[in-house]
């Protein structure tokens, strides 16, 4: 069975709906229905120019487009990463810790359900590749800019607490575990709780796509296992590294608690 | 013989600062607060950068963890602060049992029930005590004081004065002893120093000691 495809037609009776929200919130006076248009106009475009670029993914099957895409995807999310903290760290360590968590966990992730799991051929298919990689980074990316978030505010308001520790001959780690704990289990906090609710409050969206698309349930049910499981896994040992990198930054050589370090 | 030796030690936007403190010895800070009289016991304990060297017989801060340094060289902040729910998870595991705990805490008036507590339950005079305790039970050599007594009444302030001179006594250490009180300086030091500008210039009192 086939999808049904949409037509441009179907699409603007769609965007109807948007256009009467927008006319209602203007009479409403909810100062939002500008926003409102805009953000539908840059999701109809962003949308159709991703739908581009995987077309030509798809059409070429090389590596190094695919390396590209994953490599813009991967920047653009260390960067939503830094976007999202309130106290960031000076220079470019926020960016790289951001990075290199989600690079270590998301890339690692992906490469063992494509290469084990999945097992496509090649292991770099695009038209798992990138999907796969797509929802792992924009998951890893919240988890991690929640946990490094927390770590770095309640160091802040719990530095005299920490300088104390220090002061009575504790390590770094030792100084600052509870605040290190707290922090890596918020950014794992969200995944756990939507593997549990999932199904029951909500259909995920990727296995509603794949039931659209065609896909006997039963089917669209293990891959959404599948992505889960990944997910949690991506997102878990992202936060853990994201929170240990950004923990060590916080003190200097000698373990002197180093604030000044952030904005 | 020199316990603490302190070489060329610059911080911030203070002058270099050379100062040594011989066993058994303890010298007081006066000077109004905000002078930077805390700062200095800060950059001492290794908490905040700082150059120049300082030596705890003869070892350099610099060669060794900077954890065991602050255990030999312990900083009560004016402030204690306290993370655990209960005052005795501060503490080691059967520190009751500990005789020379017991006499500090008797010293200080103060009943063992008080591990028991809730460390947000406790009183300033309380805290400012048993964050003492908390301190001498890592056996610190060096003792850097801020204010230990700021808010004890004069009896509690007394037997705090008398536990630390014991302490010093017996393990031979010495104590930096930042104080406002200048009558209280005169009583715990041998030794007078207070902050001029930004610099730290040693000064006698009027009994001439």
């Amino acid at each position: 069975m086939n999808v049904i495809p949409l037509t441009p037609l179907d699409l603007s009776l769609c965007a109807f709906l948007v256009i009467l929200l927008a006319a209602s919130s203007a009479r409403l006076k909810l100062g939002i229905h500008k926003q409102l248009i805009v953000s539908a106009f840059r999701c109809t475009i962003q949308l159709l120019l991703v739908g581009l670029v995987l077309e030509f993914l798809f059409a070429s099957q090389e590596f190094i487009w695919l390396a590209i895409m994953a490599t813009i995807m991967l920047l653009v999310a260390g960067h939503a990463v830094c976007a999202r903290q309130q106290r960031p760290l000076r220079g470019w360590w926020m960016y790289g810790i951001g990075t290199l968590s989600m690079c270590i966990s998301s890339f690692t992730v992906t490469c063992f359900a494509l290469q084990i799991i999945i097992n496509t051929s090649p292991w770099y298919t695009p038209q798992y590749a990138i999907p796969l990689l797509g929802m792992l980074l924009g998951n890893t990316m919240n988890g991690i800019a929640i946990s490094i978030d927390r770590l770095t505010q309640s160091a802040w308001q719990q530095r005299t607490v920490i300088e104390q520790r220090l002061a009575l001959g504790q390590t770094r780690s030792v100084a600052l575990s509870s605040i290190t704990k707290d922090s890596m289990r918020s950014g794992m906090i969200p995944i756990i709780n939507s593997m549990a609710t999932t199904g029951i409050v909500s259909l995920p969206g990727m296995m509603t796509g794949q039931i659209l698309g065609g896909s006997l349930p039963m089917d669209a049910v293990k891959y959404q296992i599948l992505i889960l499981f990944l997910i949690a896994a991506g997102t878990g040992f992202g936060v853990i590294a994201a929170v240990q990198l950004t923990g060590r930054r916080l003190f200097d050589e000698r373990q002197r608690l180093r604030l000044d370090r952030y904005k | 013989m020199t316990l603490l030796k302190i070489d060329n030690l610059q911080y911030l936007d203070f002058p270099v600062l050379n100062l040594e403190l011989n066993a058994g010895e303890t010298i007081s800070i006066s000077g109004p607060s905000g002078i930077g009289k805390s700062l200095l016991l800060r950059a001492i304990a290794d908490l905040d950068p700082h150059s120049g060297h300082i030596f705890l017989n003869d070892v350099e801060s610099g060669s060794i963890p900077p954890e065991q340094w602050r255990l030999n060289v312990g900083f009560l902040p004016a402030e204690s602060q306290w993370w655990e729910d209960v005052v005795a998870d501060h503490f080691p595991l059967n520190v009751a049992s500990d005789q020379t705990f017991s006499s500090w805490l008797d010293s200080l008036q103060l009943q063992k029930t008080i591990l028991n507590s809730q460390t947000s339950r406790l009183s300033s005079g309380e805290r400012q005590r048993l964050a003492l305790i908390r301190l001498l039970n890592n056996r610190p050599k060096v003792l850097l004081l801020d204010e230990p007594t700021a808010s004890l009444d004069s009896t509690n302030t007394k037997h705090v004065e008398t536990i630390i001179a014991e302490y010093i006594r017996s393990t031979h250490g010495s104590a930096i002893w930042v104080s406002h009180d200048i009558d209280q300086a005169e009583r715990v030091a041998s030794r007078h120093f207070r902050f001029e500008g930004k610099a730290l210039v040693s000064f006698l009192t009027q009994e001439g000691k």
